[in-house]
């Protein structure tokens, strides 16, 4: 495991780094339009070739994953907050509260919220600056992404409202929030980090979902989730393998981050 | 002898109190779910707003009438009870988007929903559970990137993507659903099997020698029992919501294409017997878990 | 969802043999007869009402079913005889007299005469139906009246003159005026048979068509036709590809150059379809945006310097991959008889734009533009998300545009939002649209031209001209509306366009190309630019049977 998560190391500082750098890497920027070579194929000036409008596929990766990288992983933390405060929360004080919780998590399951974001999305400006709609985005998916682990959450805080160890725990004169904060929340781990890793490739994800409601990262910046919905045109990966790169790179990203940051004890 | 009959009886009527304060509750959350969404889809713009408003050819008079045609739904108050009104007597309403009665949609395309989503969910969870068991019972590092990776690969790649992939491979529409309601399930379950099988007393029992499923069947699985039972329930909504994408793209005339074509079209009526019907199937797996956990925890003790 | 397997070889060498077999059988008595013809419709069709129909796929349904008394040559651009075998236009341009054919029955049996005629016409004029077919008849108010001269003979009179109302009659199928199975009697080549919500929809060749070869053969040779409902269209692509689709009506251009590139003989580019892209920004007086960029939008220079800073070459070239033509105004070149051959379209000249914006007064600071009060040049251009040309086509005008220092923010909506926006609100500053153009005639323009109308987009539902270019169109439009002589009427349509290409109250930008895919086992087709491009004359149709067995 250690020399895995040594070279996980090594492949998050490469891309923190390149995306950091992107300025020297890719100094044409990723707005500009090759108009020249449009839907073109990696070439020594084109690294990852060019998009549909001949803008650098390079300078878009590496552009997007600072936005990406920087935002989704945020939005997933308050939607793991907000799962551990609700979940966590009912299943500890139990009865009519639990009740109450599991009834919200599954009305909230099934409501439609794209209605939701298109009234947020008519609510703005449309000349809003491209970052503020991002943020707004980002914090919408964190504020809509905690029903599901919600529920797991209230069945295990359930199960050890009753367990020996919180019972011991209580007799020696431990109550509220912190009896809850040292014995329940860390017992809720699994679910929590399971949430969180979930979390952030599917924000990213939906951010590009997004952008058809005029949501999201606006033209011409570039996000990894824009750069994925390249894909959905793709009939064959055979004849452009270099399209592929930035799924790819989202996956060893995400792999290695998992490596690097999670504990012995829960792994994945 | 009196005593225990008594005792019986009084556990009964017990019981059926719970089951009926449970339906009731049921109940009413569903009807609040119709309400709530009903109250979404009018608040966001372009609920009056007809493609056909664009058409050149329509005179003032046709496209005031089109305007004027969802007059009805304007007083979200007024339109539901009439909604509840039709219901009780068995109509749910006329789509707009499709001209037909939403019964007879929702009763065309249920079955196809039910079907590629209950499949491809039990697939997701046969393979979940048994990369996640593996994965604990190896223990090996590299089985463990393996498992991170592939479970990873999954949620990175857009739904679309994967239901477009399924009909390149010509593979059915619930090995999408599959794939992608996997990894998630795949993420907590190894999380949760892990954290089990960390504890000290399993610990202890391998030590003692004891094998491998009587480790599973007496220690772990009580332990992430309930939550996957937990688990189980909320993935029935998760496999709902990957059925749009995966409808809409392999051509499946289920709930979920129906859904979408629904949303695009502000169909009002169409959308809250959705709701309702989704907010239903969400509260009876979830609750249908709650009580499992409920009898598991009452079997042990 | 086409569960078909590719199947094990030894399974497939059997089918192959069978195939072969029947083949050969079959070869000797035609080559040409029968067979299922198949493609995709791209959403539900929304009614099997002929007279109601306003989708592309109910459109094309009422093309394949329903029988017409004049049928436009989607070919040659002319009128043909079809249900009626002759037609009169009064001088006065109110009445139309149809001779019609006999011994013409109904899918069901029942007779086809002057009566169905009459039923259909009245129920299409009928107010309360909102028919869109109807309201292009809708010049004025005032019933309108059929009287049937014959069983074969019919007149219809119109409140007051109509403009190219022959033409009309093209969208009409005629209804049964006594068949109790209403609208699946039909007069088409073919019956609506079987239709599966959602998934597909199955026609059959209508056995009592009346229309037979030059060898006296009953049309339509195909037996039927099987319309899958798929929105996708990378799945539509896929499933012609491997041979489960005959025809593609429509293609995108990447798909076309890689159909092209594999198998050159099934993409067919047609040239410059009747369809525009083209954006406006909002004139509205009450529209909730800042007086000064009214100002700016409100400014005749400012549009026509927005018009020239933007490279349609580019656009044509790059978002098309060259399948598509700099759009000129609003009627294409490919309208041959309406077209303005003296207009051009607008070319690149990004310096002539800054010295249109300097006389406005607006000026460069550090690469941004100002206007006089020192505002910050910045404006979005709203546009339906659905569509990934329109998207690109926005971002490149968003870079054509920063080179004058103007800031241009792209906001994709969805389709409801968006005409919530633009038709109802006003709540929006530019936006990029296309129309789908499937009338020839300008008069099928006239609610877009006429300042009082709801789709005179940039400025609708005026009281009364607000600018004297418009009252002058206005006056133009109905000129051409009154004039009976085709010339008269052209020269009035000229002006307008004319008019629109001085004023830029619309910024068009290219005319797609029509595009479109055909099996080669499909013989007869002829893909055109009109709609229904490539199955307009789906009667006459044949599939090689060997080909097909052979892909």
């Amino acid at each position: 495991m250690n020399r895995a998560r040594k070279l996980a190391c090594v492949v998050v500082l490469v891309v923190c780094a390149m995306s950091l750098a992107a300025n020297w890497l890719a100094p044409a920027g990723y707005a500009k339009q090759f108009r020249e070579a449009p839907d073109a194929p990696p070439s020594h000036q084109h690294l990852l070739g060019t998009d549909e409008v001949g803008r650098d596929r390079f300078a878009r990766v590496l552009y997007g994953t600072r936005i990406s990288l920087l935002l989704a992983p945020a939005a997933a933390l308050v939607s793991t907050v907000l799962a551990a405060l609700v979940g966590g929360l009912a299943g500890y004080l139990g009865g009519f509260w639990l009740r109450l919780a599991r009834g919200f998590t599954d009305l909230f399951l099934s409501l439609p919220w794209l209605f939701l974001l298109i009234t947020v999305r008519a609510l703005l400006p449309l000349n809003v600056s491209p970052l503020t709609s991002v943020l707004i985005t980002f914090l919408i998916l964190g504020l809509l992404g905690w029903a599901a682990s919600a529920r797991v959450l209230s069945t295990s805080a359930d199960a050890l409202r009753n367990s020996d160890f919180i019972l011991q725990a209580r007799a020696s004169g431990l109550h509220g929030p912190r009896l809850f904060l040292i014995h329940v929340l860390p017992n809720l781990k699994p679910v929590l980090y399971a949430q969180f890793w979930i979390s952030i490739p599917v924000f990213i994800l939906s951010e590009a979902n997004l952008g058809i409601l005029g949501l999201g990262v606006a033209e011409p910046m570039p996000s990894w989730g824009s750069l994925l919905r390249e894909l959905e045109g793709l009939i064959s990966f055979r004849e452009e393998p270099w399209r592929l790169v930035p799924l790819l790179l989202l996956i060893v990203v995400m792999t290695s981050f998992q490596l690097l940051l999670s504990n012995e004890e829960v792994t994945a | 002898m009196l005593q225990p009959l008594l005792s019986a009886k009084t556990q009964f009527w017990k019981i059926a109190k719970r089951v009926t304060q449970k339906l009731a509750a049921i109940a009413a959350l569903v009807l609040l779910g119709g309400l709530l969404s009903a109250t979404l889809v009018r608040m966001a713009p372009g609920f009056d707003a007809d493609e056909r408003e664009l058409d050149p050819s329509l005179s003032a008079e046709s496209q005031l009438a089109l305007r004027q045609s969802r007059a009805g739904e304007h007083d979200i108050l007024r339109f539901y009870a009439s909604y509840l009104r039709g219901a009780i007597h068995g109509d749910l309403g006329t789509s707009h988007a499709l001209g037909q009665p939403v019964q007879s949609l929702l009763r065309e395309r249920w079955p196809v929903t039910l079907r590629v989503a209950g499949i491809g969910l039990l697939l997701a969870w046969i393979l979940a559970s048994t990369l996640a068991f593996t994965a604990c019972l190896w223990r090996l590092p590299a089985f463990e990137i393996f498992g991170t990776t592939v479970s990873g690969a999954f949620l990175c790649i857009p739904a679309a993507v994967l239901a477009l992939l399924s009909v390149i491979l010509n593979a059915p529409g619930y090995l999408a659903i599959a794939l992608i309601v996997f990894p998630k399930i795949y993420r907590y379950s190894r999380n949760l099997f892990a954290k089990a099988y960390a504890m000290p007393h399993i610990t202890a029992a391998r030590a003692r020698g004891l094998s491998e499923t009587r480790i599973l069947a007496c220690h772990v699985l009580p332990i992430a029992g309930p939550q996957m039972i937990a688990l189980a329930g909320i993935t029935v909504s998760i496999a709902l919501g990957a059925a749009i994408p995966v409808e809409a793209l392999c051509g499946l005339p289920g709930i979920g294409q129906l859904a979408w074509q629904a949303a695009l079209s502000r169909d009002l009526p169409l959308l809250v017997n959705l709701t309702v019907m989704v907010t239903l199937v969400t509260l009876l797996a979830n609750s249908g878990a709650d009580v499992m956990v409920y009898m598991l925890a009452r079997g042990e003790s | 969802m086409n569960m078909s397997k590719p199947g094990r070889p030894a399974f497939s060498q059997f089918l192959f043999c069978v195939a072969f077999l029947s083949l050969a059988l079959s070869a000797v008595a035609s080559a040409q007869s029968g067979g299922e013809l198949r493609f995709c419709l791209r959403s539900e069709p929304k009614t099997f009402d002929p007279l109601l129909v306003d989708d592309d796929s109910s459109l094309s349904i009422r093309y394949l079913t329903g029988g017409v008394l004049v049928r436009l040559n989607r070919h040659t651009q002319e009128l043909e005889p079809d249900l009626a075998e002759s037609w009169k236009l009064s001088k006065d341009g109110k009445q139309i007299t149809f001779k019609l054919r006999t011994g013409v029955t109904f899918s069901d049996g029942s007779p086809f005469s002057a009566e169905d005629v009459a039923f259909t016409m009245q129920r299409l004029m009928d107010p309360a139906l909102h028919s869109s077919t109807g309201d292009a008849f809708r010049s004025s108010s005032g019933a309108v009246t059929t009287k049937i001269i014959a069983l074969d003979q019919i007149a219809i009179t119109f409140p007051a003159p109509i403009a190219g109302l022959d033409r009309l009659f093209d969208q009409v199928a005629i209804m049964s005026a006594h068949s109790p199975k209403k609208e699946a009697a039909v007069l088409g080549p073919f019956m609506v048979a079987e239709y599966k919500a959602g998934s597909s929809l199955l026609l059959r060749r209508n056995p009592s068509y009346w229309k037979k070869d030059s060898q006296g053969r009953r049309l339509p040779y195909l037996d039927s036709i099987r319309l899958d409902i798929q929105s996708n269209r990378d799945v539509e692509m896929l499933r012609f590809k491997r041979g489960e689709l005959d025809l593609i009506n429509v293609i995108d251009s990447d798909y076309f150059d890689r159909l092209a590139a594999s198998s050159p003989g099934l993409a067919h580019d047609a040239g410059a379809s009747l369809d525009s892209d083209f954006m406006w920004f909002n004139l509205v007086a009450s529209a909730p945006i800042p007086d000064y960029k009214r100002a700016w939008f409100r400014s005749t220079n400012f549009r026509r310097a927005i018009s020239e800073a933007i490279n349609r070459n580019d656009l044509a070239r790059i978002v098309f991959n060259g399948h598509a033509q700099p759009a000129v105004g609003p009627v294409s070149p490919a309208n041959k008889f309406w077209f303005d051959s003296n207009l051009k379209a607008e070319t690149y000249r990004p310096d002539a734009a800054l010295n249109l914006l300097q006389a406005d007064g607006f000026h460069l600071q550090n690469g941004a533009l100002l206007d006089k009060a020192g505002n910050a040049v910045e404006f979005s251009i709203v546009t339906n998300a659905s569509s990934k040309p329109r998207e690109r086509m926005a971002v490149m005008v968003q870079e054509d545009l920063g080179k004058l220092g103007i800031k241009v923010n792209v906001v994709t909506l969805d389709f409801p939002s968006l005409i919530e926006r633009i038709s109802q609100k006003f709540n929006y500053e530019a936006a990029m649209l296309g129309f789908r153009n499937v009338d020839l005639d300008p008069n099928g323009q006239m609610n877009i031209w006429l300042s009082s109308a709801e789709n005179h987009a940039w400025n609708p539902q005026q009281k009364a001209p607000e600018t004297a270019w418009e009252a002058e169109m206005d006056r133009l439009m109905r000129a051409q509306a009154s004039a009976a002589d085709p010339k008269k009427r052209k020269e009035s349509f000229d002006r307008v366009q004319e008019i629109v290409a001085e004023q830029v109250p619309f910024i068009y930008l290219v005319n797609q190309n029509a595009l479109s895919a055909v099996s080669s086992a499909v013989q007869g087709a002829d893909p055109g630019i009109l709609s229904p491009q490539t199955f307009w004359n789906a009667d006459r149709i044949t599939l090689n049977q060997t080909k097909r067995a052979s892909r």
